[in-house]
């Protein structure tokens, strides 16, 4: 990595800021993509989300673009389908039982200053951090 | 309802831009990021506080509004109760995260890249949801003696 390594990482956490700003702004509403992923599927129980299911939309189109012109899509992700399984099980019923995920509790409410997001956040991040460390430094690289 | 639908479209184009040029869609740079004692990589950092700076402008601009542009009424929680369900759901979540180094955001974006490990996620990802779903359906909670 270069010593500029900020510039990415920033300007693209500035874009996504600005789409929970203007989310909320617009629509009155947080920019939680684990919530809003199953409203646009209607699991809910409030039936199917246009809302959700055109933010999804506009994640994935815009997710397009950027590969095409700005930032190629040269990373691997874990070849383990049963880690991919596992860890999809394990987000998807997580991020709905502790109401957010990254971008519910980690960008809005930490903005918002909401309580139960700092400790969410601090949560899945410790969480995370124990896994990795378990998993790369204890049990031995996968 | 037009747009509604049209500002989210929107805001997702911008949140999608924004997880690939900050390179959250790469799962190695976001276990480096959580692999605090190995090398440590700390652009995420970067991704969160830059992301915390329109988000708390817009927070502190709600406050002085009593309703948003395209809405009769803000839809934010009120509530503040750190709760076992908030506690048990972020440790299942970073548990997950921390294995494959994905979260919600990017398993939707790198769908775009075909790849059968971003499809496999996403889609254990939804049966995930669609169990917290049966587990509290209403079927399924205490029920009221009549």
């Amino acid at each position: 990595m270069s010593d500029l390594n900020f510039v990415w990482p920033l300007s693209g956490g500035l874009l996504i800021g600005l789409s929970a700003a203007l989310y909320l702004l617009l629509n009155g509403r947080i920019a939680g993509i684990s919530g809003l992923t199953a409203s646009a599927f209607g699991l809910t129980g409030a039936g199917i989300s246009p809302l959700g299911l055109g933010f999804l939309a506009g994640i994935v189109s815009g997710a397009a673009v950027a590969f095409a012109w700005i930032r190629h899509a040269d990373f691997s992700i874990t070849e383990s389908p049963v880690l991919l399984i596992i860890g999809g099980l394990l987000v998807g019923f997580g991020t709905r039982l502790g109401s957010g995920c990254t971008s519910g509790h980690g960008v809005c409410g930490l903005a918002r200053l909401s309580p139960r997001s700092m400790a969410a956040t601090a949560t899945f991040m410790i969480v995370a951090a124990t896994t990795v460390l378990a998993l790369r430094h204890i049990v031995g690289g996968l | 309802m037009a747009y509604r639908v049209f500002a989210s479209v929107l805001c997702g184009l911008l949140f999608g831009v924004g997880l690939v040029i900050s390179d959250m869609v790469n799962p190695a740079r976001v276990l480096a990021f959580l692999d605090v004692t190995g090398a440590w990589d700390p652009s995420l950092a970067f991704v969160m506080g830059g992301a915390l700076i329109p988000s708390s402008i817009a927070y502190a601009i709600k406050h002085r509004r009593s309703r948003p542009v395209l809405e009769s009424q803000f839809h934010v929680p009120e509530n503040r109760t750190i709760d076992g369900p908030l506690v048990g759901g972020a440790t299942l979540f970073g548990l997950g995260w921390g294995l494959v180094g994905l979260c919600p955001g990017p398993a939707i974006a790198s769908l775009v890249t075909g790849r059968w490990e971003a499809v496999l996620f996403a889609a254990a990802m939804l049966v995930g949801m669609f169990a917290y779903r049966i587990v509290t359906s209403p079927r399924n909670a205490p029920r009221a003696a009549y």
